[in-house]
């Protein structure tokens, strides 16, 4: 499992390379992204998803309990 | 199938969804007209896709498996793979009509790889309601693995071949590889990649879920 996860990591590593950046005139959310804005919606959605993972592991949990009573 | 039951791989799935929530805004996107900010939407909408196919695949094989051997508990994880399959197509779908409202200008433009996968969906409707409309529990099984076997491959084809082979405004068709090489560039694999395993791993969460309760129910039914 351990080195499943590592060989994951590994080749997820191989697309990080540095770019040049054509088409500078088409618009963008910059200013937004500037401005900080931007963070607020991530954090909002982290939590959203947050929230859910956690709801997902609570189902799961009662779950074990019950199959272990059957 | 002691792996369903294992944690691990359900932490890797939050923590991949996560990391591609936070970077699928941060991380820089190509700059191109009429898609401008919604290319993001490519994080979100095609790995919905990938988690479909997934659970359908699964579901496939867990059908060969139940003809093969007569298991009722094969037949269950079949049916509840193709039911989480079909909530991941309604989302997809959904996504995608969303998406196209604003790249093509229309929720439903009759576009060759929306109507065959509209037609998909129905494909494995019918598959819900073939199975339903069964009560004896072996024969529910045989004829409903039988059609399960045959309705992926037809599924993948109106989804994957059809749309390729004419024109289409979707990326990938027509031979117009739009995300390909010139616009899915190496930031966007960083995030795009792990979204596909992550929700993969996600809607195989779901699923085993689903086939644990109703092991749960089937065992109690056959105790009465």
């Amino acid at each position: 499992m351990k080195r499943s996860l590592f060989l994951v990591l590994t080749l997820l590593l191989n697309f990080v390379t540095a770019f040049a950046q054509p088409g500078s005139d088409v618009e963008m959310a910059d200013k937004l992204r500037v401005s900080g804005m931007i963070y607020v919606v991530v954090i909002t959605v982290a939590i959203v998803f947050i929230g859910l993972a956690v709801y997902l592991f609570s189902i799961d949990r009662r779950l074990k309990k019950i199959e272990k009573d059957n | 199938m002691k792996f369903i039951y294992q944690t691990w791989w359900k932490v890797l799935a939050v923590v991949l969804i996560f990391y591609t929530l936070i970077a699928g805004f941060l991380i820089g996107v190509p700059r191109l007209p009429i898609l401008h900010e919604t290319i993001r939407n490519t994080y979100f909408h095609v790995p919905m896709w990938i988690a479909m196919f997934t659970v359908f695949t699964i579901s496939v094989i867990y059908s060969i498996k139940y003809l093969q051997t007569g298991k009722e508990e094969y037949d269950l994880l079949a049916v509840e793979c193709a039911n989480t399959g079909l909530f991941f197509f309604v989302i997809g779908l959904v996504t995608g009509m969303l998406w196209a409202k604003y790249a093509w200008g229309a929720y439903w433009s009759n576009d060759p790889k929306q109507n065959s996968a509209a037609i998909a969906f129905l494909l494995y409707c019918a598959y819900m309601v073939l199975r339903n409309s069964i009560d004896e529990e072996q024969k529910r099984g045989k004829i409903s693995a039988i059609y399960n076997i045959f309705a992926f491959p037809i599924m993948v084809v109106l989804i994957m071949v059809l749309p390729r082979l004419t024109d289409s405004l979707h990326p990938g068709n027509g031979g117009n590889p739009a995300f390909g090489k010139l616009d899915l560039d190496n930031r966007m694999r960083i995030v795009l990649y792990p979204a596909f395993i992550a929700w993969s791993l996600m809607s195989v969460w779901i699923a085993t879920i689903r086939y644990r309760i109703r092991l749960i129910e089937y065992k109690k039914n056959s105790i009465d």
